[in-house]
């Protein structure tokens, strides 16, 4: 086609660029036509331009040395807190100063708000990675002790060095603890959600209700309710049991209701040439309902997982205290991790909290491995999955040829050498 | 003529079908007894203690179960305020990161941040209260006192038996305040806020948002006119979950806070109370009593976070976030 329309102001307005003076700007073109025009030059319709980054820069130098000049010669200004404060206010306030001089007041807002919004991003982001790094620098002490993994706290004392004692015994009552409950919940929690797609009515309306309420229960609600019957009422120890238990009654709706989400995103149509084909309900469920959801089932259960090895409010009143480490969840108190935590971090000694902030690295590993698990089986489609079976069987098969050719090149071989004999 | 009249389908379920069906009955079943069992059981100890109590559960400041004289006026007012500050301090973190990641993140970062987020949203609050115990508590004293200086006069920011202009006062009594106890459950339930939003906004229809940039809209003026109005009921019902979970929050407050059995309007002075607090705080040393009343407690913060979360879920489901135009 030979006619084409240059139209620049709306390509700026499209990616939030702006000149007000653009010489080209009124002109537009419209070749007759025939008309051989060339080939017309790509335009780049994002990216950063020269000009914005420089009156950012220099917004941000000039704010720079102003509150230098406020902080020495005019106010006092202490604190590091406080010269930042003051230095992003003056950055503002220049910046929409730069942009004003050749843009009109939308644009000025439209630059203000992006430099607030990512500012206000970057001001999170870098608030959230320095809790991490604050927790492991501080734990950075008792991590590199590889007694902090394989002892109990059973023979050290407050006063003790790093090198003895250490948290395997909260490691293992976290593992033991949310074992137990994911057999609690997997099973119950699977068949609820599946009972709330499969059997639809008033009776499951209600069920999915009552789940929905469950999710606001607070957690120490939920431990205290353990701790009131199965400690109090039935006479079960502080044990590792109870804590699965508190941990399962706060783990229960959160799985149901996003399983139950993930169940219902199952295509209808599936289902339905399931039944078509003459399939029972139930081999429809687990032919059909249940692999095609596979994936984001197991994301539910590994973040419902993650939640509940993190909760400290309900195994607080449920699990008991302990320095020693306990494998029997029946009997005698059980520590998990975020407790030991807790119980560390409340001594005044230094090593004391050392560990504290150590037993919180090791809490965090653990819930970003269960994290990355969950986004690499989360990531995993159906399709994906499928794919990755035929690669599987595609190398197996070569494998298996390579096999057969080895070996009869090897029998060929063994026949030659009897043959001249 | 012949009609077809509708026929009646009979379904005729074989063996496995009907134990299948019947498993699965069971187990919604036992979900639904375990969940009101907790419910009523909290409801059914919580009403010997407010039989007891009565009407001044709701007025009485102090905590003597045993000498029965109790009540949740200071620890509810103290929930709220902490509840508050949070959500002070995570709207506008939580709405700005949102609209960073849907809006203005470069194409191939997005992906990665919205691990982040994610992740951010399942450290234990554990972690953060350390994080505020040990290092937020000594950080923000002096932002305590200059606000409790130049803003004092303000109800609530004041501070009570000091002179914040007096540069060598003590500063111990801007510990342990509610405000810090807030601005830590604030950043723990900003990551759920911004994934709740960010989800809300990314189905913002691309058809609208071409539409108004086509018209020669801005960046901003697009996100305002098409973005925020279309995940306005997603801001709400994020920011409204964001509250359940800062209401019931435990730990962290519990490891942050002095408690006080009085209302502390306060939120820049030492003192603070919450229902969750109390509860980790008493559970031990409680007799029947002392339990019952704690169940009442309780019961009386779950209503609150109920009563948030079903709003919550009202309102995202009655507005137009989720479909497409």
């Amino acid at each position: 086609m030979a006619t084409t329309t240059k139209a620049p102001v709306s390509t700026n307005a499209l990616v939030g660029v702006s000149r007000k003076k653009r010489p080209s700007a009124k002109v537009t073109t419209i070749h007759p036509r025939g008309e051989f025009v060339g080939v017309e030059p790509k335009r780049t319709l994002g990216g950063i331009r020269i000009g914005d980054l420089l009156s950012i820069l220099g917004a941000a130098v000039a704010a720079f040395a102003l509150t230098i000049v406020l902080a020495t010669q005019v106010a006092p200004i202490t604190g590091g807190i406080a010269f930042f404060v003051v230095w992003y206010l003056t950055f503002v306030g220049l910046y929409a100063l730069l942009v004003s001089i050749d843009d009109t007041k939308t644009f000025v807002m439209d630059r203000l708000i992006a430099v607030l919004v990512t500012s206000v991003a970057v001001l999170l982001f870098s608030v959230l990675i320095f809790v991490i790094v604050f927790v492991i620098g501080r734990g950075a002490e008792a991590l590199p002790y590889l007694t902090f993994y394989t002892e109990d706290m059973g023979l050290a004392g407050p006063l003790d060095p790093l090198s003895v004692g250490g948290v395997a015994h909260a490691i293992a009552g976290s593992l033991i603890q949310i074992a137990i409950a994911l057999a609690i919940t997997i099973p119950l929690g699977i068949a609820a959600a599946v009972y709330l797609n499969e059997i639809p009515g008033r009776f499951s309306r209600f069920v999915r209700t009552i789940v929905e309420a469950m999710t606001a229960l607070p957690s120490i609600v939920a431990g205290l309710f353990i701790f009131a019957t199965a400690i109090l009422m039935f006479g079960l120890p502080k044990s590792g049991l109870a804590a699965s238990l508190a941990i399962s009654v706060m783990m229960l709706p959160i799985m149901i209701r996003s399983a139950d989400v993930v169940l219902r995103l199952v295509p209808q149509t599936l289902k339905e040439a399931s039944i078509g084909l003459g399939a029972s309900q139930w081999k429809t469920v687990w032919n059909v309902v249940l692999p095609t959801s596979r994936s984001g089932l197991t994301t539910s259960i590994i973040l419902a997982t993650a939640r509940g090895i993190g909760e400290t409010s309900p195994v607080l009143l449920t699990s008991g205290f302990t320095a020693e480490l306990n494998v029997n969840p029946l009997e005698s108190p059980m520590i998990s991790l975020p407790l030991a935590i807790f119980q560390f971090v409340k001594s005044p000694e230094p090593t004391m909290i050392a560990r504290g902030f150590g037993t919180a690295a090791v809490l965090m590993l653990l819930v970003l491995a269960l994290f990355v698990i969950a986004r690499i089986i989360g990531g995993m489609t159906p399709e994906k999955s499928a794919r990755a079976r035929i690669r599987r069987a595609e190398f197996f098969g070569w494998f298996a040829k390579t096999a057969r050719t080895l070996t009869s090149i090897a029998r060929r071989r063994t026949l030659n050498a009897k043959e001249p004999s | 003529m012949l009609t077809d009249t509708p026929r009646k389908l009979t379904i005729i379920r074989d063996g496995s079908d009907k134990v299948f069906r019947g498993v699965i009955r069971a187990g919604g079943s036992v979900v639904l007894i375990i969940m009101v069992l907790v419910g009523s059981f909290l409801g059914y100890r919580a009403a010997q203690a407010l039989n007891m109590a009565g009407w001044s559960f709701f007025t009485e400041q102090a905590w003597e179960p045993d000498a029965g004289k109790f009540g949740i006026a200071a620890v509810i007012v103290g929930t709220i305020l902490i509840a508050t500050v949070a959500i002070i301090v995570a709207l506008p973190l939580s709405l700005g990161t949102a609209l960073f990641i849907t809006e203005y993140a470069p194409r191939q970062l997005r992906s990665f941040l919205v691990s982040i987020v994610d992740l951010m949203a399942a450290i234990p609050s554990v972690v953060f209260g350390l994080w505020g115990f040990f290092f937020l508590q000594q950080a923000i004293v002096p932002v305590s006192r200059w606000i409790s200086q130049y803003f004092g006069w303000i109800p609530g920011l004041g501070v009570t038996g000091v002179d914040p202009t007096d540069p060598l006062a003590t500063t111990t009594v801007y510990t342990s305040s509610t405000f810090i106890a807030g601005i830590v459950v604030g950043i723990m339930v900003t990551p759920i806020v911004t994934s709740i939003m960010r989800e809300v906004f990314s189905q913002t229809p691309v058809g609208e948002r071409e539409g108004a940039l086509a018209l020669g809209a801005t960046r901003w003026a697009m996100i305002r006119n098409v973005v925020l109005p279309f995940g306005q009921g997603g801001i709400i019902g994020g920011t409204m979950l964001g509250l359940g979970r800062a209401l019931g929050e435990t730990i962290a407050v519990y490891m942050i806070i002095s408690p006080v059995f009085v209302i502390q309007p306060n939120i820049l002075q030492n003192g603070a109370s919450s229902v969750a607090a109390l509860i980790a705080l008493r559970y031990g040393e409680s007799t029947e009593m002392g339990l019952s009343a704690l169940m009442a407690a309780g019961l009386a913060l779950f209503t609150m976070t109920l009563i948030v979360n079903f709003g919550a879920s009202i309102v995202v489901a009655r507005s137009r976030s989720g479909a497409a135009s």
